[in-house]
């Protein structure tokens, strides 16, 4: 039999059909690669490949201003990341207390901030109270967002804990504040991994958003390097996107591998405690 | 308060208001034709599609909606492509919404137990039938809650599209902001639109996931 993993919406193949997948296989491979070469074809005949295009990326100024962009991206990101994990454990400790006016405000807290389209906030921020201080309106939107959906995430955390656990550590006599911290955060922590640094991705690609603000982060880097520099085929955007989006994407993957690591270490250290099953 | 109803500002941000409704709807057409596309890649029996799915999903979820706005807006002029600021906006918006219809779409058909399809062909069905009467109506109903996210994050997405020429809701505060009204009132105001759309996106799902729930 074969050892691909059996699919709801198709059987396994036999040999006339196996035929046919190669054959649609290599047509679509054929289809690709002629979009691939039309793509690169229409970048090439308008020149965008021309060394003038590139050659701003050899000057090490210009690397330098790159590596600033990343360096303001990721003080940008850091900040962020950080508070809004701060405010979102406030948010859902709120919502998880025992005073209904303080579940009730911390519930419509987050419910505004995630409503808030981000892109609305951070411009009113910067417009209205950090007009020379771009950076701070960049993380204190991203801050309010992301934290109001952190909150959430640690909430549904929290509450996806077996009912058993908590009603067995008050049978024991633990205080509430006990059972949170011995009990539950530990147990949800692992379960809401994937969910929080998925959310910490988003955070670093809405970085991007303080191009819009003129805060200098790797976008808007890249976009004085393109109006600085005058080609015959006009300025290189298209260069500059090809370098700087592999480094958002690089970026990214990074944090999500980092993710795919830490719940692989926690899976690994469940396993040691608790022998599997036979 | 009175923004809205003074000089002529109401047909004003009518005007912003019915873009940003149209935005959202061109690019939500096109998020769900390539996302479906892009799934039946991803699930499809054929290695290249699957591994050319792959690598779509991992450029598109992976690059911030800015730069795609910024390479549409500024890229495709370079290579002799004019299209008017909406379509690059629906382009942007489009292809990085699409990515995560098709995740949505692609975790839904994942839900379905393999016994229902092996059940589907036991019983004589050929595999359209399969896909159409036993597999699609179960995925559907599984991905409405998720899918709900995606159409909500939408329209709140589509705001970027009004610091790249689109007349939308959030260009309207330049305009205004020149004619000297109070910048937190604008806000308010756009917010408020906002929050209109993304509840109305959001009562929507919910209906629908009422009526195709399965009874119990």
């Amino acid at each position: 039999m074969s050892s691909r993993a059996a699919s709801v919406l198709y059987e396994v193949p036999g040999p006339r059909t196996r035929a046919r997948y190669r054959l649609f296989g290599a047509l679509s491979l054929v289809a690709i690669a002629g979009l691939l070469w039309y793509v690169y074809d229409q970048l090439a005949s308008n020149g965008q490949f021309d060394a003038a295009m590139w050659s701003p990326f050899e000057y090490t100024a210009v690397q330098q201003r790159i590596l600033d962009g990343v360096r303001d991206t990721l003080t940008a990101f850091g900040l962020a990341a950080g508070f809004s994990l701060l405010l979102g454990t406030l948010l859902a400790t709120g919502r998880l207390s025992d005073h209904k006016p303080l579940r009730w405000a911390a519930g419509s807290v987050i419910e505004f901030f995630r409503a808030m389209p981000l892109l609305i906030m951070i411009f009113a921020l910067y417009q209205a109270v950090f007009s020379d201080q771009p950076l701070y309106a960049l993380v204190l939107g991203l801050t309010l967002y992301n934290g109001a959906v952190q909150a959430e995430i640690i909430r549904s955390g929290i509450e996806a804990v077996p009912r058993g656990q908590r009603e067995a550590a008050y049978a024991l006599g633990l205080r509430k504040s006990q059972v949170m911290m011995t009990i539950l955060v530990p147990q949800a922590v692992r379960s809401m991994l994937p969910a929080m640094i998925g959310q910490l991705v988003v955070t670093l690609k809405d970085t991007s958003l303080g191009f819009l603000i003129t805060y200098t982060e790797l976008l808007y880097i890249g976009k004085l390097i393109a109006n600085t520099t005058s080609t015959p085929h006009g300025y290189p955007y298209i260069p500059v996107v090809l370098v700087i989006a592999p480094i958002y994407i690089l970026l990214c993957l990074a944090l999500t591998a980092l993710a795919r690591w830490i719940e692989s270490r926690g899976r690994r250290g469940s396993n040691r405690r608790t022998p599997a099953a036979a | 308060m009175g923004i809205l109803f003074e000089d002529h500002n109401f047909s004003l941000f009518w005007h912003a208001f019915v873009q940003t409704i149209e935005l959202s709807a061109a690019s939500a057409l096109l998020a769900i034709v390539l996302g479906t596309l892009l799934a039946a890649c991803r699930v499809s029996p054929v290695p290249v599609l699957r591994a050319f799915g792959t690598v779509w999903i991992g450029v598109f979820r992976n690059t911030p909606l800015t730069l795609l706005f910024f390479a549409v807006t500024f890229g495709l002029p370079r290579v002799d492509v004019h299209l008017p600021a909406f379509l690059c906006a629906a382009v942007a918006l489009g292809c990085y919404t699409a990515s995560f219809v098709c995740e949505v779409l692609r975790a839904g058909i994942n839900t379905i137990p393999i016994g229902q399809a092996e059940a589907a062909r036991s019983l004589g069905m050929t595999f359209s039938q399969t896909l159409t009467l036993i597999v699609l109506p179960q995925a559907g109903r599984a991905v409405l809650g998720p899918m709900s996210s995606v159409f909500i994050a939408l329209p709140r997405n589509s705001a970027i599209a009004g610091a790249f020429n689109v007349a939308e809701l959030l260009s309207l505060q330049q305009t205004l902001s020149e004619r000297g009204y109070a910048i937190f009132a604008i806000f308010f105001w756009i917010a408020l639109a906002y929050l209109c759309i993304s509840a109305a996106v959001g009562l929507a799902f919910r209906t629908l996931e009422r009526k195709l729930a399965v009874a119990a």
